[in-house]
């Protein structure tokens, strides 16, 4: 019985893991051919199967003049536009968390869970329900296709993630904490900033993480709302996609956009062995 | 002295939220009730949207069913498959940290750029999987047949989702008390009737959440089937945020867009709404 378990629980890692980094080999491998190994057919081992070429990857950082596709401008726009915004988020976030875990709000039939719903249930907005006013709207102020238009309406895509993990963070936080401080004399800005926000760093970081995650992968709205001033990563990428792919770059402009949130992942499972993790799903 | 300074600390954040959030809002509104063109820009014409919306448009109740369809499918999967893996690495096995930070990875990549590189795998004459399925005699058209092309869209959704569900049940069960499984081990439980019995049940909260905030999210798959498949072969893999894209961002029927992303929106609250509910009755029996 409990061989069998082993045996079969290995069996399904083993197959999960080929099915997780396949398609990351594949365009390893690929971001190495060229036009001719590309379109014989499918091929897999360098110097094997084909001659491995460094064309996909120079490209990377040639300018368009050249030829070139030129992700540098892209790469620094979109991690400008998550970090802005995710930090923007994460303070308005961590301040309006905060209110709802230790204080009690009532205006009328509006109580504590229904503002806490509120923000979060931003969540629930299909991406297209707001592109289309985001559109006009951004347009009739002159923010279309720039930097800070993105970033006001990735706060709307981020800030219901902070508040969702920090709220249920601080309600694990234990009130006594606030309460020593004040009766030590500070005022209630002086409880939070300088002893409930120090208790509250890993609540901050996976958060954060959170974050620049659902920042750095959102695609929707930077390709309706930005042309040709501003791009982002994801957009310029997906423009290679055209009729004749040049897959060679497409992969390696992929590997490049992917590796930065590689250290995201393992600081998220780092937090996650240390159990922080768990207070702000349920 | 307390209602001054709560005030401050949940302000900014609220009213910056409704600050960007009530134009669009309330334009999607009105802009539902209007036919808008370039050059007289809005026009009221009342419910005249939304009755072409329910009478005459079977396109956009397909793209909803495909969509329920779609969504529902990746979502059971994911949670199978997470649920399965979340237990696997929990305890007793070698390398587990690489494991946990491997199987976190596709989570972390832009979806439409995996896509991307999905589309050259799957691709029909170039691609590796046709490539060792040929040695077989067979030759799929992955993204040209139309029940093919939405396996390949749930495959894509599943490597890119699976993961969250992972996370989001691994560390509910690294937050589970350790006392009920001591009883079952005095009681000399198996390991199936523990799960069944123990973990399974301690899990239920933690699954529900899990799988509302999966079903909302792939609520709003969008990426995946524009690089994909564009909506294709036909409508086969269009969903409703497809259509209405098409609709308004293409074809600039910006009032009919605007019906139908309210229509949807209502759509959306009512059935998680409802589906959180029944979730809890089934899994919260006692």
């Amino acid at each position: 019985m409990g061989k069998i378990y082993t045996f079969l629980k290995y069996f399904f890692i083993t197959v999960w893991t080929v099915f997780v980094v396949a398609p990351f080999l594949w365009a390893l491998t690929t971001s190495f051919k060229d036009f001719n190994s590309v379109n014989g057919g499918a091929t897999y081992i360098p110097w094997v199967d084909f001659e491995p070429k460094l064309e996909g990857w120079k490209v990377l950082i040639k300018s368009p003049a050249n030829g070139g596709v030129d992700i540098i401008e892209p790469y620094f726009n979109s991690l400008f536009v998550t970090c802005t915004a995710s930090l923007i988020s994460i303070v308005l976030g961590t301040l309006s968390a905060y209110a709802l875990s230790r204080y009690t709000f009532k205006a009328g039939f509006v109580k504590n869970n229904d503002i806490t719903f509120f923000f979060i249930s931003q969540r629930i907005m299909p991406p297209i329900v707001l592109s289309i006013p985001f559109f006009l709207f951004l347009g009739s102020i002159n923010l279309l296709d720039s930097l800070i238009g993105l970033i006001v309406v990735y706060i709307v895509l981020l800030m219901p993630i902070a508040v969702w993990i920090m709220v249920d963070f601080f309600n694990k936080v234990p009130r006594e904490i606030d309460e020593t401080a004040l009766i030590d004399g500070c005022n209630p800005y002086q409880a939070f900033f300088k002893v409930v926000l120090p208790n509250s760093i890993p609540g901050l970081i996976v958060a954060g993480m959170f974050c620049i995650i659902f920042g750095w992968i959102d695609f929707f709205f930077a390709f309706i709302l930005t042309f040709t001033e501003v791009q982002l990563l994801p957009v310029k990428i997906v423009a290679l996609n055209s009729s004749i792919t040049p897959w060679w770059s497409l992969s390696a402009s992929a590997l490049v956009s992917v590796a930065p949130l590689i250290v995201v992942a393992f600081i998220v499972e780092r937090y996650l062995s240390k159990g922080n993790l768990s207070g702000a799903i349920k | 002295m307390n209602f001054k300074h709560k005030y401050i600390f949940l302000f900014p954040g609220l009213f910056v939220l409704i600050g960007i959030l009530i134009f669009p809002i309330i334009f999607v509104v009105r802009l539902s009730l209007s036919g808008w063109n370039s050059y007289n820009g809005l026009n009221f014409i009342g419910l005249e949207n939304y009755i072409r919306l329910f009478t005459d448009d079977p396109r956009f109740w397909e793209s909803f069913f495909r969509l329920s369809f779609l969504s529902v499918t990746t979502v059971f999967l994911q949670y199978v498959i997470g649920f399965a893996l979340a237990h696997m690495v929990w305890k007793d096995i070698k390398f587990q940290r690489f494991f946990r930070v491997l199987f976190l990875i596709p989570m972390m990549t832009t979806p439409v750029i995996m896509t991307v590189i999905w589309r050259t795998f799957f691709h029909e004459s170039l691609g590796p999987v046709n490539d060792i399925l040929s040695n077989f005699g067979m030759s799929p058209k992955w993204l040209t047949d139309p029940t093919l092309a939405k396996i390949t869209v749930i495959i894509v959704e599943v490597w890119q989702w699976t993961p969250f569900m992972f996370l989001l049940l691994l560390a509910g069960l690294l937050s589970l008390p350790k006392e009920p499984f001591l009883a079952a081990a005095i009681d000399g439980a198996s390991p199936i009737r523990k799960f069944i019995y123990v973990t399974f049940p301690l899990m239920a909260p933690i699954s529900i959440g899990a799988i509302i905030i999966r079903l909302i999210e792939a609520s709003k798959i969008m990426d995946t089937v524009y690089v994909l498949t564009s909506g294709g072969p036909g409508t086969s893999t269009e969903t409703s945020s497809f259509y209405i894209f098409i609709k308004g961002l293409r074809e600039f029927q910006m009032g009919y867009a605007a019906s139908m992303s309210f229509t949807y929106l209502i759509i959306m609250i009512i059935s998680l709404t409802v589906i959180a509910k029944v979730l809890t009755k089934l899994l919260l029996k006692d």
